[in-house]
């Protein structure tokens, strides 16, 4: 009993994790028809500089700790708002080549941080608090994993609230819709994409920050293996759905640790099938809309 | 009666493998490119990489410009036969040919299966489904350690490996191989290219509807042709086995299929002869770049502008950037466009330029 | 006779490489309602889509005299043209209230104009617009390009799909905003034609074929069946 409220527990964090990065993935497609390969190296470079806050002010304070969540989000924000001003926007209705441009970004800035910081991963600590456990139902819960829930619950309740209460957020909704009706109504687009990369971005620096407390380490590569799951997520979730890629996040973390414990360690293996059965049966995604 | 204007591009194809034939007999220098003179070990087996790489971009330039088919999983097949023959070689203690025949099927019955599933969506969620089933390969590749060698990688039997091939004094008959192998995987590519399958393919690319409206079946075709791609793939990584004496998971994933598609996009998508030069540019600037970077040259620069210069992969990002955003046709599109103008002929749109314009890019945006 | 309000030059546009306006010239009085006729396929959508920059478009647009060919949508929209798109194009997830007010782009919209034309939308302002019906859709779709100061409306077959009692409604709503703001039509029901435009022209094959008064052209009946491929009795 207690394994399962472990595994489940641990894949509701993990999903929060997969939510953090795939809620910029899907919002940025859903508006711009972007696959935005990019994503990873915004999360990346986020922990790198969150972690660096972090040593600053004191590895083990709150302070510390808070601050390079912010400092992440900040950095996030600012790395994703540059590339959607300087490389996408050029590039505008050109998607495979948006694509493209993401791509060769991704590839850039994983070496340039390889340059910067090494190859080997960098051992990372936080907050004591964090390495402990708080025992539920006679499980041991790390808990790194209440954070990431925490941090996870926060946003979503912040990106629903943006998109629901404030005009950019309808200008947003409305373009995930219908972008050309929404120049046809006098408004340009192209601000809110601009937006849309920088929330994304944030997103993902929370996610990177998090995610490297959650493994005790920050590499290079830390944002490419999130990324593929942040990418299944979405079009597991439907792209261009938030609330899609809330429930497939945790629909596909939950599936992986389920997996990994009782099924022998392929958790890996069975999101990916995860992945071709949905798209089998339902290609738009679990709330996507149907093409 | 064909013209000599039409036999000159075969001439000059005979010519070019000729020449590569015999360099290793040569003792010709590249400084700069080169580490030694073409009959050199080092040099061979840069060249040779060189090759087989060129033969994945073939195969990857198949897929992508033949057939507008974007696969984020293209490694797979490559890693499916080096893994394949590497296993089959270990496990069965088969000699080389039916070692590398078994390899091959392997390659080809992955490609039929994944293929079939990931050709049920299109667009967007057919790349995220490569790009998985490639995942769910590394995966497979790097858990299963009794079997592949896990993080370690496979190192080649050489039981079964013909002496000739086996050894740095023979990398000599192994380039051989290589030049071999992108011969063929190039005359397969150029078969299907010029076959009704081909023309079938790319008029799909251009206007699936049409297509359909006219009673062919192009989801057939591109399966087809997707299937062939990842058998020249499957045959390059036998070569890449062979040559490095073993194989790597990092033949097999998501990061191995970026590089290709880096290749092929920097080669100029839809001309063979970019995904060659491509692939040949490539494996040249990642090689060597790491050496030229060592010298004193660089290692004087301050920081800021050292470090991006001494990863070859920083530069080549960039490299690709630019030319998607300022050169899309690639090398060969660009070379292409010059020669057309000067002989006063229309430019058409190439590379992804012609890809933006084709149905492909509709079913991305999607 | 005061200048034209929309002069169109040698219009020439395209949707994915395809030529679906080959060669259009017109122009548009600056009042009144000017009604684009021609057969299905003729190209009247695509003109007014390329007017508006939707698609790809060459030639030369005026707008009370200023070029706009070269403006991108939300510019020309910004000064002053209201779009009615051929199936209403409402965002189904937003609400009636939030339709209308993502369309507002003056700092006092016509609001009680509006909703005096409309009470019925005012009455479903927390509907989500995927829920409204066909009519109250288009009214949505109407209703957004009458909230601001337009100087010229593009409005695109706008009782396409509606039952008779709603076409009436529609043809009215529109009667009444074409006393403030001049129109650009395109209508194949040629009832509603013949009872709301002063002007028309005839497109054909992506060119402009003819024009004249909306009556003359309804009122010859081989004209009409020759153009348009019907009478003007069984098309209503």
């Amino acid at each position: 009993m207690s394994t399962l409220v472990l595994t489940l527990i641990i894949g509701l964090g993990l999903g929060a994790l997969y939510f953090l990065v795939a809620s910029g993935l899907s919002l940025i497609y859903g508006l711009m028809h972007v696959l935005n390969f990019a994503h990873g190296a915004f999360l990346t470079l986020s922990a790198f500089v969150g972690w660096a806050v972090a040593q600053a002010i004191g590895v083990s304070s709150w302070g510390g700790f808070l601050l390079s969540v912010l400092a992440g989000a900040l950095v996030g924000a600012v790395f994703a708002a540059l590339t959607e001003l300087i490389l996408i926007r050029p590039l505008y209705e050109r998607h495979i080549e948006q694509v493209l441009v993401t791509v060769g970004l991704s590839f850039a800035a994983i070496a340039l941080f390889e340059g910067i910081w090494g190859t080997d991963p960098v051992t990372v600590t936080g907050p004591a608090w964090l390495g402990q456990t708080t025992s539920v139902l006679g499980a041991s819960i790390p808990n790194k994993y209440w954070v990431l829930i925490i941090a996870a619950g926060i946003v979503l309740a912040g990106l629903v609230l943006f998109l629901k209460k404030t005009r950019y957020g309808m200008i947003i909704r409305a373009g995930v819709e219908n972008r050309a009706m929404v120049t046809a109504l006098g408004i340009d687009v192209r601000r809110s994409f601009t937006l849309v990369f920088a929330i994304g971005g944030a997103a993902a620096g929370i996610g990177g920050v998090l995610a490297m407390h959650a493994m005790t380490y920050v590499s290079a590569h830390l944002g490419s293996t999130l990324l593929i799951f942040a990418f299944i997520v979405t079009v597991v979730g439907g792209l261009g759905s938030l609330t899609g890629a809330a429930v497939a996040s945790v629909l596909v973390a939950v599936l992986q640790q389920v997996a990994n414990t009782y099924l022998g360690g392929t958790g890996d293996f069975i999101v990916v099938i995860l992945l071709a059965v949905v798209l089998l049966v339902r290609p738009a995604g679990l709330m996507g809309k149907r093409a | 009666m064909r013209s000599i204007r039409d036999l000159l591009p075969l001439i000059v194809g005979a010519a070019v493998v000729v020449v590569l034939a015999v360099l290793p007999l040569l003792n010709l220098s590249i400084p700069g490119i080169l580490p030694g003179a073409t009959y050199t070990p080092g040099s061979l087996a840069l060249m040779s990489l060189c090759m087989v790489f060129a033969a994945l971009a073939l195969s990857y330039n198949l897929m992508l410009g033949t057939a507008g088919l974007l696969s984020f999983g293209h490694a797979l097949y490559f890693g499916a036969g080096a893994y394949g023959l590497g296993i089959v070689l270990q496990a069965a203690q088969l000699p080389l040919v039916p070692a590398v025949f078994a390899a091959l099927l392997g390659g080809i019955v992955i490609a039929v299966v994944t293929g079939a599933v990931a050709m049920r969506v299109s667009g967007i969620p057919f790349a995220m489904v490569t790009l998985a089933f490639a995942q769910a390969g590394s995966v497979l590749v790097r858990r299963n350690q009794a079997v592949t060698g896990g993080e370690e990688g496979l190192s080649l039997n050489t039981a079964g490996v013909p002496d000739w091939l086996v050894g740095v004094i023979n990398t000599r008959n192994l380039y051989w191989v290589s030049l071999a192998v992108v011969v063929v995987v190039y005359l397969i590519v150029l078969w299907v290219d010029r076959s009704r399958l081909g023309h079938l393919a790319a008029a799909a690319r251009e206007n699936d509807l049409r297509v359909r409206v006219l009673g062919l079946q192009p989801n057939r075709a591109k399966l087809i042709v997707f299937v062939i791609a990842g058998l020249c793939a499957s045959l390059a990584g036998i070569a890449y086995l062979l040559l490095q004496s073993g194989t790597q998971p990092s033949a097999v994933g998501a990061d191995l299929t970026i590089t290709v598609l880096v290749m092929v996009v920097l080669g100029g998508v839809g001309f063979r002869w970019g995904a060659i030069v491509g692939g040949v540019v490539y494996t040249i600037l990642d090689q060597r770049l790491t050496v030229l970077a060592r010298a004193d040259a660089i290692h004087q620069l301050p920081d800021i502008l050292r470090v991006p210069l001494s990863e070859p992969l920083f530069i080549l990002g960039v490299l690709f950037i630019l030319v998607v955003m300022f050169l899309p046709g690639g090398i060969a599109g660009t070379v292409d466009g010059w020669v057309r103008r000067r002989r006063g002929r229309a430019v058409p749109d190439t590379g992804i330029a012609a890809l933006e314009q084709s149905d492909t890019a509709g079913v991305v945006a999607r | 006779m005061s200048a034209p309000i929309l002069q169109v030059r040698n219009l020439r546009a395209s949707i994915a490489g395809q030529q679906v306006v080959e060669d259009v010239s017109f122009d548009v009085p600056a009042t009144g309602i000017t009604a684009v006729l021609g057969r299905n396929g003729a190209g009247k959508t695509s003109t007014l889509r390329g007017i508006l920059g939707l698609i790809s478009r060459r030639g030369e647009v005026l707008l009370d005299g200023e070029r706009i060919d070269a403006l991108s949508t939300h510019r020309i929209v910004q000064r002053g043209v209201g779009y009615v798109p051929e199936d209403r194009e409402v965002f189904a997830g937003l609400t009636v209230a939030e339709n209308l007010a993502l369309a507002e782009r003056q700092r006092e919209p016509r609001r009680e104009f509006v909703a005096q034309l409309f009470p019925d939308l005012i009455a479903r302002r927390e509907q989500r617009a995927g829920t409204l019906s066909g009519g109250q859709q288009q009214m949505v779709s109407v209703a957004r390009a009458l909230l601001n100061d337009n100087r010229l409306l593009l409005v695109d077959e706008p009782t396409k799909g509606l039952a008779p009692k709603i076409v009436t409604e529609v043809a009215d709503a529109l009667a009444e905003a074409a006393t403030t703001v001049p129109m650009l039509l395109v209508e194949q029901n040629l009832e509603v034609v013949r009872r709301l435009a002063d002007q028309a022209i005839v497109i054909a094959d992506g060119r402009v074929v003819h024009t004249g008064t909306a009556s003359a052209i309804l009122d010859d009946a081989d004209l009409t069946r020759r153009l348009l491929g019907v009478s003007a009795e069984e098309h209503a």
